[in-house]
């Protein structure tokens, strides 16, 4: 069972404040037949709300020196974050269907790295990848028992949204993050508004922190009215979001565990508990 | 009567060219407004942003809050009935804005973290601990332990005039 091997596109919350989330990915992934390699000197992606909203040509380029990064190591890209999967995915998407765009990012490319951008790098989404390429039958076949939890799945916003671009599953009725939770023993509940922002996007976090934290609160209250015992992300922002606001949510007494899906299939494959880094979670872990 | 402002084709164009090509295919049926998860909480009308930018309003528009309220969440972009790329929108509007010096403080220490260090977030004592602990390498193998590709993402901001842009005293 090889799924092929990758450039672990690391981004800046992953590795820097919950590294558990890489140590569970790299586990998991490897368990799964995904082969990852570092992507050397590769940077923050950069993040979309915070550096798109500011600056275009920028954001772009630097997202392209990420890609070429990758090409030149031979590899396509794996990322477990809905931002970095954002820029990386929607550069290339527009430097490989405007020549005009990509002339102008590879000038500034090559002046500064000597690198170009050639266009045969795919983004991947680990979601994506453990559903298309993985595959449903394999990830059941490594679950070692375990608790069967109520999930609230939380896909946030840019891992299928534009979905004219990304064209992973419909924007509206996703399913193939609840089949890939439900493959590792959970139950998926549906709840009221589920595909939601968590808020936190768009540079709102950073700016409006109050706003950020109520559109947080809407979505809690909604996955709590329905019972769920866990939220479920794939990106570490949601997840930074969610952990660290339940905290400061005065009024929510009960508060609603937060795992990566790479620390949920962690937990369902049977991985040490110190690996998956759960103690840096603000919000408590009691599973 | 109510007082009048004439339309400014002009900056309605640099929509266009920044990005918001879809712009002027909007008819203000408010499927996006309806949509918007930060206009539930707040004043933010998405349409009301659009309507502006169509009428090249860039004195309403630029300098408002109300601009920098969208997660760019992208459910209106996907609801809308007439295929209207609305973040792109906001996006372009945003770039301009940021140009006229319009930038929060928390956005700009925010972006000059990026241009300086490579990442949006800080690397602590504690991160490598931890990061030690769990078996990885403690700083990460990424521009935090390669000062010459930390050298090419500095120059990347300064050929993109990106450091210019993040200069203390915004509006």
């Amino acid at each position: 069972m090889v799924a092929g091997k990758y450039g672990f596109f690391l981004g800046c919350i992953m590795p820097l404040r919950y590294p558990g989330i890489e140590s569970s990915s790299r586990e998991v992934l490897k368990s799964l037949g995904v082969e990852l390699e570092d992507l050397k000197g590769a940077s923050c992606c950069p993040a979309p709300g915070v550096t798109r909203s500011f600056d275009q040509s920028y954001w772009m380029a630097v997202a392209a020196r990420n890609l070429a990064i990758a090409e030149k190591q031979g590899v396509d890209i794996v990322t477990i974050c809905n931002g970095c999967f954002d820029t990386l995915f929607e550069t290339a998407h527009k430097l490989n269907h405007d020549p005009e765009a990509r002339k102008k990012v590879n000038k500034i490319l090559k002046d500064a790295t000597g690198m170009e951008y050639n266009g045969t790098v795919n983004v991947r989404h680990f979601v994506e990848l453990l559903y298309r390429d993985v595959g449903l039958e394999a990830i059941k076949s490594k679950v070692k028992g375990g608790k069967n939890l109520k999930a609230a799945v939380h896909y946030g916003c840019h891992f299928l949204k534009p979905s004219n671009v990304k064209k992973i599953d419909d924007a509206e009725r996703p399913h193939v993050f609840d089949d890939i939770v439900e493959a590792a023993g959970m139950t998926s509940v549906p709840y009221k508004d589920k595909g939601m922002c968590c808020g936190a996007g768009g540079g709102v976090r950073a700016r409006t922190p109050d706003v950020a934290l109520k559109m947080t609160a809407e979505n809690l209250k909604n996955m709590q009215a329905a019972g769920v015992e866990v939220i479920v992300d794939c990106c570490p922002f949601c997840h930074l979001q969610y952990d660290v606001s339940q905290p400061q949510l005065k009024d929510m007494p009960n508060k609603i565990p937060v795992l990566h899906l790479s620390q949920l299939l962690g937990l369902a494959f049977g991985l040490e508990k110190e690996k998956l880094g759960l103690e840096v979670h603000q919000t408590k872990v009691n599973l | 009567m109510a007082d009048t402002k004439e339309p400014n084709p002009e900056f309605t164009r640099k929509v266009i060219e920044g990005g918001g090509k879809t712009v002027n295919l909007c008819f203000q049926c408010g499927t996006c407004t309806g949509s918007c998860p930060s206009g539930r909480q707040t004043a933010f009308r998405v349409r009301k942003v659009v309507r502006r930018a169509q009428l090249g309003f860039e004195e309403d528009v630029l300098p408002s809050d109300d601009l920098w309220l969208c997660t760019t969440c992208f459910t209106c972009y996907e609801r809308c009935p007439r295929g209207v790329e609305i973040v792109d929108i906001i996006m372009a509007l945003r770039n301009m804005a940021v140009r006229k010096g319009y930038m929060a403080e928390q956005h700009r220490k925010v972006a000059e973290l990026i241009s300086k260090t490579g990442h949006m977030v800080s690397l602590r004592e504690e991160d490598k601990v931890l990061r030690g602990k769990l078996g990885l390498a403690p700083v990460p193998p990424t521009v935090l332990s390669d000062p010459k590709a930390l050298e090419e993402v500095k120059k990347i901001a300064a050929l993109c005039g990106f450091d210019k842009l993040i200069v203390p005293g915004g509006k």
